[in-house]
């Protein structure tokens, strides 16, 4: 039990870490804004409350000061710099390496340049107010009356009034009594509940805020009296739900949104390896459901089929479900790339802007997170070797300022992820030479720009002359390709010298299941991904016989190639009489399949091919059909691609 | 599945062991059972386009989708039609370092069988029809031989060779 809050609290506090270290970024941008220190400041203070209540008192000593230093922030007393975003950055390392049970002698250094930062700056001179100094500051209003009573059965939960008291203590309570008023008789006392309440006085300078984040963990059920005493000068009327008052801030031009109030969603963290449980046993119960359907269609009991459809309603709707739950925004990672540019910003002496584009494009979690990696190394190649010193770009007319951008947008059944920078851009006779002399391909070997530029792809070629301190650590790009490869990917280099270079990944939305038509090809059946299938035709008569030799197909005024699966696929027998054409797509390319029926759609649960048939290319899986027999999974871009060799070889 | 069964294939056949004998191609073979799942009846085996005929077919095992391989082709044995007596057997092994389910295809499979180390033999340097590296060694029992495949050596290979087949291709 106590193992199981321990390791939630390590998983909270490591998201806490995440969204201050991504809320601390976000400032750097707007330093402005409001509710973004608020976020941060909240942040820090939660981490802090929970530190303390799991027994980690290194990391809730270390951030009590520190969240002391940065209320100077918070209060306005001290603007956001750069100095102190970077400052902030390296505390909140510090605290998951504290987290970690790292040393916490670091600590000290980095409060200690904190404390000199802020007075130092042209803040008035006061010394980071110490807990319980503050009261005589800023007591413009009156001073706060308060009741509060938490649930009774908080005890059992794990919440500790005494913690709280010790905070509200902090914000500089006095008064504090008891409230005996709901004590039963001793025989109706049940010993693990709560009967007392609270009432206290707090100075008027605390905002409400302050004192409702006290309860951040108690708010169920919760009981908060809170009354202001008319005492004070500017008699200010409070609605209980009405945001902090900017307070005496320089920047108070700058327009305040109200912070939003914290948790408004309830949310539930689960462990990962459970919703990859579920999302098998939805693949059975797709399985099942389609037996299932086979079935009844057989007996036309319409009782029977009644009951069928439903379940299988039940089943869609469940998949769907299973998989949104699955589905993650790409912006879960990419603090960690803003956090990277920062870095690199001061390591490599260059200039460097990062730039995110469509955050919200969603991917199944096992991509996102296998996608990490591949992107980092990517991100730090394209600053590393990528982006020019200032200079060089100032001599080539560029902006000082190198730009990597990270965009996300969907396609079809695929999200293409790409990452450009403006820099030098590949020098394609440089990789052919290294290529060569890495052995990778044949001096007399025939290669277009696009195969030379795809060979940094392969293993054991890297054209950095100096291995520098930040691409000799972690992958390489045959690494990252060989990710995106076993993420049913597809990788793509671009590059235009002096303009910069462009990597394209295109990636399946889902590992797990998928929409399929599925077709017959003499009297195999194959499934093609249903969002992949832009309209289905009938091949037109000319076309039908065997050795037509034509290629393509006049379809809406376009030549679309077209292949002969029954070739392609060594079946025997003669075609169908009436032969179909399903035309698919991968990105702005088009194929048409020929297929001898056209059976119908169906959900179809990916199972991945054995290591024994990984070089078939034709297959991106297969899956089991309602009748217990496997299909294989046609995988559109790898035909669409394979129709375009096709015809280019053919041209030449 | 075979309950508490190490998923792994045992290192070596030497120690005393438990096999499971089938034909392939008229002559006897046997198989560990440490590493034998189950033996099914063929069921719909999808054939698999282009494919090579050592791993030509697919099949369902509860919803598992696994390749059918057929071992007379490493062991260059003759190869016969299907028949009433054809079984699969679905084994437990390592491919590319991880652990697989693949099925191997079985004339007729006929008893599970003691095998004590002294009953192995080396195989024999002359005289042997297979292809001596995916031969681990020979079993004796009573009067007759069996050979005991080196499923590792069999299937690496198959993993190496396809892999410089897309070398080629790239």
């Amino acid at each position: 039990m106590s193992n199981d809050a321990d390791d939630l609290f390590l998983i909270e506090a490591r998201q806490l870490a995440e969204s201050l270290e991504a809320g601390l970024l976000d400032m750097k941008s707007r330093p402005e804004d409001r509710t973004l220190v608020d976020s941060v400041f909240r942040d820090l203070h939660t981490l802090k409350g929970s530190g303390a209540m799991f027994g980690h008192t290194a990391l809730a000593t270390f951030l009590h000061d520190f969240e002391t230093a940065f209320d100077a922030v918070r209060e306005g007393r001290f603007a956001v710099t750069a100095a102190l975003i970077d400052l902030g950055l390296r505390a909140c390392d510090h605290a998951v390496t504290l987290l970690e049970g790292g040393e916490a002698a670091p600590g000290q250094a980095l409060l200690a340049e904190l404390t000199a930062l802020i007075s130092g700056g042209d803040a008035p001179a006061a010394a980071p107010a110490e807990e319980g100094a503050a009261p005589e500051e800023g007591a413009g209003s009156g001073d706060w009356q308060m009741a509060f009573r938490l649930a009774a059965d908080c005890l059992v939960l794990g919440a500790r009034p005494q913690v709280l008291l010790d905070e509200l203590r902090a914000l500089g309570a006095t008064d504090l009594n008891p409230d005996f008023d709901a004590l039963p008789t001793l025989i109706d006392l049940e010993p693990d509940r709560l009967y007392i309440g609270w009432r206290l006085r707090l100075p008027g300078h605390v905002t409400e805020a302050e004192i409702r984040e006290v309860f951040l963990f108690n708010e169920e059920d919760l009981r908060l009296e809170l009354t202001r005493e008319p005492a004070g000068p500017p008699p200010e009327v409070e609605a209980a739900t009405a945001p902090p008052a900017a307070g005496p801030v320089a920047m108070a031009a700058a327009p305040t949104p109200p912070a939003a109030p914290p948790r408004e969603r309830t949310m539930m963290r689960v462990p990962a390896e459970r919703l990859d449980e579920m999302m098998n046993r939805v693949g059975e119960l797709v399985i099942a459901e389609a037996r299932l359907a086979e079935l009844v269609a057989r007996t036309g009991d319409a009782q029977l089929v009644a009951v069928a459809e439903e379940i299988q309603r039940l089943a869609t709707g469940m998949r769907e479900t299973t998989m949104s739950i699955r589905m993650t925004p790409i912006d879960s990672i990419t603090s960690r790339f803003r956090r990277l540019i920062h870095d690199l910003n001061g390591a490599l002496g260059k200039s460097i802007l990062f730039e995110v584009e469509g955050e919200e494009t969603e991917l199944d979690k096992t991509v996102i997170e296998l996608l990490a990696d591949p992107l980092m190394h990517l991100i730090r190649n394209s600053a590393d070797h990528g982006l020019e010193l200032p200079e060089v770009r100032r001599a080539a007319g560029k902006p000082e300022a190198g730009t990597i951008r990270l965009s996300a947008r969907y396609s079809g059944a695929e999200v293409v992820i790409t990452l450009a920078d403006d820099g030098r851009g590949l020098d394609v006779g440089r990789i052919r030479a290294r290529a060569e002399e890495r052995g990778l391909v044949a001096p007399e070997a025939e290669l277009d720009e696009q195969a030379t530029l795809a060979l940094i792809l392969q293993p054991g070629f890297s054209t950095a002359e100096t291995v520098t301190e930040l691409s000799g650590r972690g992958v390489g790009m045959d690494v990252v390709k060989r990710t995106v490869e076993q993420l049913r990917g597809t990788i793509e280099v671009e590059s235009v010298p002096g303009q910069g270079t462009r990597i394209h990944m295109r990636l399946p939305l889902t590992l797990a299941i998928i929409d399929g038509l599925l077709v017959e090809i003499a009297g195999e059946r194959y499934t093609i991904p249903l969002a992949a299938v832009e309209h289905i035709i009938e091949l037109p008569e000319e076309h039908a016989k065997r050795g037509d030799g034509s290629r393509f197909l006049n379809i809406r005024d376009q030549l679309v190639p077209f292949l002969r699966m029954r070739e392609l696929l060594g079946s025997e027998g003669p075609p169908a009489p009436f032969q179909k054409v399903v035309v698919a797509t991968a990105g702005e390319l088009r194929v048409g399949l020929t297929v001898d029926r056209i059976i119908g759609s169906s959900q179809t649960v990916i199972k991945q091919l054995s290591p024994l048939h990984s070089t078939l290319k034709t297959f991106s899986g297969a899956t089991v059909l309602g009748d217990g027999s496997v299909a294989l999974i046609l995988d559109v871009p790898q035909l669409v691609a394979f129709g375009q060799i096709r015809d280019s070889m053919e041209a030449a | 599945m075979m309950a508490g069964q190490d998923t792994r294939r045992p290192r070596s056949a030497r120690g005393d062991t438990t096999m499971v004998t089938l034909s392939l191609g008229g002559e006897l073979v046997g198989i560990p059972t440490g590493i034998l799942r189950e033996v099914i009846e063929p069921g719909t085996i999808t054939r698999v386009p282009n494919a090579s005929a050592f791993c030509g077919g697919l099949f369902n095992v509860r919803g598992a989708v696994v390749p059918l391989t057929d071992l007379r082709i490493p062991l260059r044995m003759r190869i016969s039609p299907p028949t009433e007596e054809t079984r699969i057997l679905v084994l437990d092994v390592v491919l590319d370092g991880t652990p697989a389910v693949v099925g191997i295809l079985a004339e007729e499979v006929h008893e599970v069988t003691e095998v004590s180390g002294a009953s192995l033999e080396e195989v024999p340097t002359v005289g042997a029809r297979w292809p001596r590296h995916f031969v681990e060694a020979i079993g004796r029992k009573g009067d007759r031989f069996f050979l005991i495949p080196d499923l590792d050596a069999i299937f690496s290979e198959h993993l190496s060779s396809s892999e410089a087949v897309v070398a080629l291709h790239a």
